[in-house]
């Protein structure tokens, strides 16, 4: 294999997010203060299993399979720790083929933080903790250390690439949109304005929308979507020199759309013709940041994500009730840490998963169908209801243990002789 | 249009959702003929005529035949008054079974026997031998022990109605005036509505009164087209009354929007009041609503109920509710006028439909209108249309319970609620339902 590949001077990069959420257990406000467990695991391991059937392994052993055939093949994968560790437990399997997938060395792992969660929107302290986890747990069960960070829902600003860039990131991924790039092309690399080494990914998300959404949709004038003509879309687009991000949600394959789309048919015969194409030539970002210099530097001051026509942080924090329940989960932060109880700390992070606020949004149209789509509630006022029952019962928790633990000197010492040691 | 209730006789949301209807209805050119059975003081509108089945005279020999046969074996006697004051006053034995109303406040159990009193149209020397002379029937226009009896009557007038007047599509509503509705087909061969804005299977759960089911299926049956006011209505019309889904549509009802009314100031019962209003009936699903203060009071100690309205099952909540001892925080308020309804709204901060069963349910949203958040039961129609409402099923009362926690907890949870439904409501309005009906007025007079 040659690895400089000369005539193929468009770059392709596919990069899949992996993830699902700790779902929580209904939560009745007379549930406060009675020990009740927090999370539906029951429900969570059937989710779990039925997705890795359907989704999660059949897909990595068809990539497994066209990466022995074609090893020119490049793909990437975000895996957040919430979803790496229900796999542990329900559908180990999965972890296995993904550690063949590593082991190919045509996939590259991106670091995220663990719990899915705003974080960097809590503290960068937090923010900072929830990603070395992140690294470790990638370590710990795949074998690799990510070099490229991408923020849960693609959440971006300058100072959020700042911070990443001190923890040692070489790039991160975001979204590429029309109102902040105006004339300038998703498909180039760009660095932070600050000029520290970062490289900014602008995901397509034309092209990656084809596929997530339009693929099933038999209204569109190009269904049904067919490799050939995706690549002559492609072909269309884009010039040399090009570097072209695609993201989607791996649960796209086989969840969102169901085998009997022909979704597999679509990811077989792409990867097979992309790989044989004489133009384009498959990267990770890694390979991207050695390979391309940046055709100039990119501001972004305020928040931008991935998710909703707004693509900013309303999915998450757009009615009073999400900006609440993250107020609240927010201001806990010094008492959780207070108390040093690693059990406290992990269920304090677990409750930070974004998708908990993503339930409450009360958006409607396009975007909330797709809100709807993924919350297992009926409605956003369930959703913050058995939300906040449960976080007013974690407060309640802290504050019974800091009283616990004021009453006890013993308990204090124990402490104070941690600390010395 | 037939319908038993217009406004200022309502005591339900009948009345309310006719009224919306026609006025709806007249601003898209529709010409309403509204008989309702009782309706002498009420102010008419632009575009609808209402008329009182209660001034429609009728031929006395038919009104005789049909009041024996109301009354069993001949046994009426017709006393002459004609001497003083051209009246003839018919007594009937109310021997006829009772039908049972669960509005107690037109409960008239005492009666025994009831009195018409005709008023002669005609003078004449011998009335009894005069097939000209006519009598008019005065309906009550209640649900009383004497309903049965007066749904047969008003469908003698309907009768009369659809000879003396020309019109194109027979609109009736709910069963008290399916047989108004029959008849004026028979009589006028013009295509006939029913509109079902409740069924025998709401009011009376699995204890229906046969003879109404009977009215009911017959007049489904005889419909040229069935408008349900909910998905969960038309369910209940193709699987309970065996009617092909093809031939109900579903047009939900609406609500008016509100006048700014200053209402009187009622006096503080606290800093947070959870109301119920409706009839205290099973069917709204009072004893809900008792069990789940019964469960707040325990984490709110603060916190004050209100029960507005009157019914059968009021003396049983009262007793429950004391038994419970949490009658210093509980208020019944026994029936009330609108005015002092819009005052109950005012000071409630939540309110509170666990009904049963209800096939639309205009309460919620009027309660909606006057900016109070609310928790209604899956098991109802205007949950279909209302996405700004806490949800819950009616039997739930920990769900319930928890809900309205929730909502005295979390004031965002309450503001979101409040300004989210307050946008929605604007579109559920009567203009919406009466383009539906349009368009199948439209349908049934083309096609015929």
């Amino acid at each position: 294999m040659n690895l400089r590949q000369p005539n193929k001077d468009r770059y392709l990069n596919f990069y899949f997010q992996v993830h699902q959420p700790r779902r929580l257990g209904q939560f009745s406000f007379f549930d406060i203060g009675t020990d009740r467990d927090y999370f539906d695991d029951g429900l969570n391991q059937i989710i779990m299993r039925r997705i890795a059937k359907e989704c999660y392994q059949p897909t990595n052993l068809l990539l497994l399979k066209l990466i022995g055939k074609y090893p020119q093949i490049r793909i990437t994968f975000s895996i957040s720790g919430v979803a790496l560790k229900q796999m542990e437990r329900f559908a180990p399997a999965v972890i296995e083929s993904f550690r063949m997938l590593a082991a190919t060395g045509s996939v590259e792992f991106l670091s995220e933080t663990y719990y899915h969660s705003l974080s960097a929107l809590v503290s960068p302290e937090e923010f900072v903790a929830q990603v070395q986890l992140q690294n470790k747990k990638i370590l710990e069960l795949l074998g690799v250390r990510p070099t490229v960070f991408r923020n849960t829902e693609l959440i971006y600003s300058d100072e959020i690439g700042r911070i990443v860039r001190d923890m040692g990131f070489d790039g991160i991924l975001t979204d590429g949109l029309d109102d902040l790039l105006k004339h300038r092309s998703p498909n180039h690399l760009y660095e932070h304005p600050a000029n520290n080494g970062l490289r900014l990914f602008f995901r397509n998300y034309t092209l990656s929308d084809d596929i997530a959404f339009r693929f099933v949709q038999k209204k569109m004038k190009t269904w049904p979507l067919t490799p050939e003509k995706y690549i002559q879309w492609l072909e269309s687009i884009t010039e040399k020199k090009d570097l072209i991000t695609l993201g989607l949600d791996y649960e796209t394959f086989g969840e969102h759309q169901k085998k009997e789309t022909g979704i597999f048919q679509f990811l077989e015969g792409l990867f097979a013709t992309v790989a044989r194409h004489k133009k384009y030539r498959m990267i990770t970002p890694s390979e991207a940041i050695a390979l391309l210099p940046p055709v100039d530097s990119f501001s972004i001051p305020n928040l931008i994500s991935w998710a909703d026509e707004e693509r900013d942080l309303s999915a998450w924090l757009g009615n009073e009730m999400q900006q609440d329940a993250f107020e609240t989960i927010k201001e806990l932060e010094p008492v959780v840490k207070k108390t040093g109880n690693p059990v406290m700390l992990n269920t304090w992070r677990y409750l930070q998963t974004s998708d908990h606020l993503y339930y409450i949004s009360t958006k409607k149209g396009e975007d909330g169908n797709i809100h709807n789509y993924f919350s297992p509630y009926p409605s956003p006022y369930e959703a913050f209801m058995n939300y906040m029952n449960i976080v007013s019962d974690f407060s309640l928790r802290l504050n019974n243990y800091e009283r616990a633990q004021a009453l006890d000197p013993t308990g204090r010492e124990k402490n104070t002789q941690i600390l010395v040691t | 249009m037939f319908g038993w209730e217009f406004p200022p006789h309502i005591s339900g949301g009948l009345g309310t959702a006719c009224f919306g209807l026609t006025q709806s209805l007249a601003k898209r050119n529709i010409h309403i003929l509204f008989v309702a059975p009782k309706a002498n003081d009420h102010t008419p509108f632009k575009g609808v005529d209402v008329i009182s089945a209660s001034n429609i005279p009728v031929p006395l020999l038919s009104a005789k035949k049909n009041l024996s046969a109301i009354s069993g074996k001949g046994e009426q006697k017709i006393e002459k008054k004609e001497n003083s004051s051209k009246l003839i006053s018919i007594t009937v034995p109310a021997e006829i079974l009772p039908y049972f109303s669960s509005d107690s406040q037109f409960n008239e159990t005492t009666i025994e026997q009831w009195n018409y009193q005709f008023n002669v149209g005609r003078s004449g020397a011998s009335l009894e031998k005069d097939a000209k002379a006519q009598v008019r029937y005065p309906f009550t226009g209640g649900y009383g022990s004497r309903l049965l009896d007066e749904v047969k009557l008003y469908k003698e007038v309907a009768g009369e109605i659809a000879r003396e007047n020309s019109f194109d599509i027979i609109h009736a509503h709910d069963w008290s005036t399916y047989p108004a509705g029959i008849e004026a087909k028979k009589i006028s061969g013009k295509p006939l509505i029913i509109h079902v804005h409740a069924t025998e299977y709401d009011r009376a759960g699995e204890n229906v009164d046969q003879r109404v089911y009977e009215i009911e299926q017959s007049g489904m049956q005889k419909a040229d087209r069935i408008i349900a006011v909910s998905q969960m209505t038309k369910d209940t019309i193709t699987s309970r009354y065996h009617i092909p889904p093809i031939k109900v549509n579903v047009v939900h009802n609406g609500v008016a929007p509100k006048k700014n009314s200053s209402c009187a100031a009622m006096p503080q019962l606290g800093n947070k009041v959870v109301t119920f209003l409706g009839r205290i009936t099973q069917q709204k699903g009072p004893g809900y609503f008792v069990e789940a203060a019964h469960k707040v009071l325990q984490r709110f100690p603060e916190v004050h109920f209100i029960m507005a309205g009157s019914g059968d099952l009021l003396p049983k909540m009262i007793e429950r509710v004391a038994s419970l001892k949490i009658s210093s925080h509980f208020h019944f308020t026994g029936f009330l006028s609108s005015t002092k309804v819009d005052q109950i709204w005012s000071i409630s901060n939540i309110y509170v439909m666990p009904s049963v069963s209800e096939p639309f349910g205009i309460a919620p949203l009027e309660a909606v209108m006057a900016g109070v958040p609310v928790i209604i039961s899956n098991q109802s129609g205007v949950s279909e249309v209302v996405h700004h409402a806490i949800k819950v099923d009616f039997w739930d009362t920990e769900a319930l319970a928890s809900a309205i926690c929730n909502l005295l907890a979390y004031k965002s949870l309450t503001n979101t609620i409040r300004k989210k439904s307050e946008v929605e409501i604007k579109k559920i309005n009567w203009d919406r339902a009466a383009k539906k009906i349009n368009t199948i007025y439209h349908e049934l007079t083309t096609t015929k």
